[in-house]
């Protein structure tokens, strides 16, 4: 058998394009790298008074509760900070997973593919107010 | 409950019809070459058929070395299920009866019991009776062995079918730039759903869809499971960034819905599908001039 | 790769003590699957299945063991993932089950979520005696989903 091992967890680069932070997630992730990325995101939030942060999870397998709630905390950290979250790109076969494993980050907005996670934190009329609303509210 | 004498006899004929399958493989082959079981199925070259008896008498001896001649899982028989399971899952296929093709197997036993005969020079000897009894027990165990093999050929197949139907039944169509839907037909069960709901998803990857149509016009009754189905598809989507519209609820499944207190919560939901289609294209900017239906819009 | 695995891949036994080990068992247990012929949807409920229940181990049981184990019953291909800790146990199986009920400071979805991404689902445990928890996935004929009847279809993804 031949398993790449994992390697030591390297954090993940956090860009900044104007007023928005790009967040893209690599295939695999260490609980503490993951950890260490909510910190780095808040702090660069708050540094530079980015209004809108798009995670990029086209290249994740898995999103496990333990990532669920990370992202979930990312985004409810950074609306406290005044900026909007969106995550983009999650596969078919992540979706379907998370749905049966029970989360489904209503308090998240997503969208299809990075290009137009920007288009919806640079234009706010394209917002969807119906999805978001009617689940935030919701138990 | 076997006497030890009668244990050693058995042993004894148990190694005699070893060897006897053993020595004589080649012409035993030769015979069930020509039966109806292989000869219908290896159509192109005898060879083959030869081969494949071969592999079969191979397993006999096997299974007969071991002395399990009454066991339908002793290891030997696994080459046979290998064997003559490809064979009666393509007789299976080709609408052959799994009572059928026991009867087949029942025909092998006849040229090789012959053959086992002319070994003795005294066929009524009772070496000789114990040896055919012994195979004779063998090849009641195969075709045991061969038929429940058939039987799972024939799950298999109708399971196959079933996927196939799923499949089919399931197209997932692009209405407009952006919008794909899937008109459900039929009844919604775990498995479909399932095939459904990955169909979906990967239409909304591959057409870049923001806006994704379930039409269950077509679906005779919504329960709660179907509800949640349904629940889970439109999840599913939105994590992936797409919006999903529940379109096609006829009142009578309104009503059902309604009393079985199925929330949809936040589905979008729109009687009819070209309904469904306004609102998606409504919600990309693009206006429709007049509704497409009278009298069916009221949203 | 570099080898041609065999039709049945062994059973596996991997330590988890780490989080390093988490990932390596999400590995193993991908590696094992795509081989086994799992689809795309099941190998990724595996795998997080898998990530849930390791994690478990390392978070309640005080680390312990993942044990993977190709399964063949006459048709049917499996995959069966246990999880070895000989850590306190659990007191109240029923309450570990329900969702949101959690004591680990995650969203206590860890083991009722990984009970819905398999077929069967055991757990094995007492007051100080250790848990094992044993999930299995079947190999289900559910066709990869092929999209499209779609005007056009952009030909890679």
């Amino acid at each position: 058998m031949t398993v790449p091992s994992p390697g030591p967890p390297s954090p993940v680069p956090v860009l900044a394009l104007g007023d928005i932070l790009l967040v893209t997630l690599p295939g695999e992730l260490h609980d503490a790298t993951a950890e260490q990325l909510q910190q780095d995101i808040t702090e660069r939030i708050a540094r530079s008074g980015a209004t809108g942060v798009v995670i990029d999870i086209s290249g994740v397998d898995i999103v496990d509760s333990y990532l669920g709630r990370v992202l979930a905390e990312i985004a409810r950290t950074a609306a406290l900070l005044a900026a909007r979250t969106v995550l983009a790109g999650m596969r078919p076969a992540v979706a379907i997973t998370l749905v049966e494993l029970g989360l489904t980050l209503t308090g998240l907005t997503t969208a299809l593919d990075v290009d137009r996670a920007m288009r919806l934190l640079s234009d706010p009329v394209v917002e969807r107010p119906e999805a978001v609303d009617r689940t935030e509210g919701s138990p | 409950m076997r006497v030890s004498e009668h244990d050693a006899a058995h042993e004894a004929a148990a190694q005699r019809v070893t060897d006897f399958l053993r020595r004589r493989r080649e012409q035993i082959a030769q015979r069930w070459a020509d039966a109806p079981l292989f000869r219908t199925v290896f159509t192109v070259s005898r060879d083959e058929a030869v081969e494949a008896c071969k592999a079969v008498v191979d397993a006999l001896a096997e299974v007969a070395a071991d002395g399990r001649l009454e066991d339908i899982s002793a290891p030997g028989f696994a080459a046979v299920r290998d064997q003559l399971g490809r064979t009666a899952a393509s007789r299976a296929r080709t609408g052959s009866s799994p009572a059928q093709i026991a009867d087949e197997v029942a025909g092998l036993r006849a040229p090789v019991t012959e053959l086992l005969r002319g070994e003795f020079a005294d066929p009524s000897a009772p070496e000789a009776h114990e040896a055919v009894l012994t195979l004779a027990v063998l090849m009641g165990t195969l075709r045991l062995v061969v038929m429940e093999t058939a039987l799972d050929a024939g799950e298999e197949l109708i399971e196959r079918q079933r996927l196939q139907l799923m499949e089919v039944a399931t197209p997932v169509i692009q209405l407009w730039d952006g919008i794909v839907a899937v008109p459900l037909i039929g009844t919604l069960d775990s498995a479909r759903s399932q095939v459904v709901m990955e169909s979906l998803l990967e239409a909304i990857v591959d057409q870049r869809a923001e806006y994704a149509i379930l039409d269950i016009t077509g679906v005779p009754t919504v329960d709660s499971l179907v509800a949640q189905h349904l629940m889970k598809t439109v999840a599913a989507a939105r994590l992936m960034g797409a919006e999903c519209i529940v379109s096609g609820i006829r009142p009578a499944i309104a009503q059902t819905i309604v009393h079985l207190g199925i929330d949809l919560g936040s589905v979008v939901t729109r009687a009819g599908l070209a309904d469904a289609l306004a609102y998606a294209l409504g919600r990309q900017g693009i206006v429709v001039p007049g509704r497409p239906a009278a009298g069916a819009s009221r949203s | 790769m570099m080898e041609v695995l065999p039709r049945r891949p062994a059973p596996i036994a991997l330590p988890i003590g780490s989080d390093a080990d988490l990932a390596r068992v999400r590995q193993h247990v991908r590696l094992v699957a795509t081989e086994l012929g799992f689809g795309l949807v099941q190998q990724t409920k595996l795998v997080t299945a898998a990530s849930e229940l390791a994690r478990n181990t390392l978070v309640h049981g005080g680390g312990g063991q993942a044990e993977i184990t190709p399964l063949e019953e006459g048709h049917r291909t499996g995959l069966r993932l246990s999880f070895v800790d000989q850590g306190p146990g659990i007191r109240d199986v029923a309450l570990a089950m329900t969702d949101g009920y959690s004591t680990g400071g995650g969203l206590g979805l860890g083991l009722s979520g990984a009970e819905r991404l398999v077929h069967e689902f055991a757990i094995e445990t007492g007051p100080g005696r250790g848990t094992t928890v044993t999930a299995v996935a079947w190999v289900t004929g559910v066709p990869a989903p092929r999209s499209g009847a779609g005007p056009r279809r952009p030909g890679a993804r």
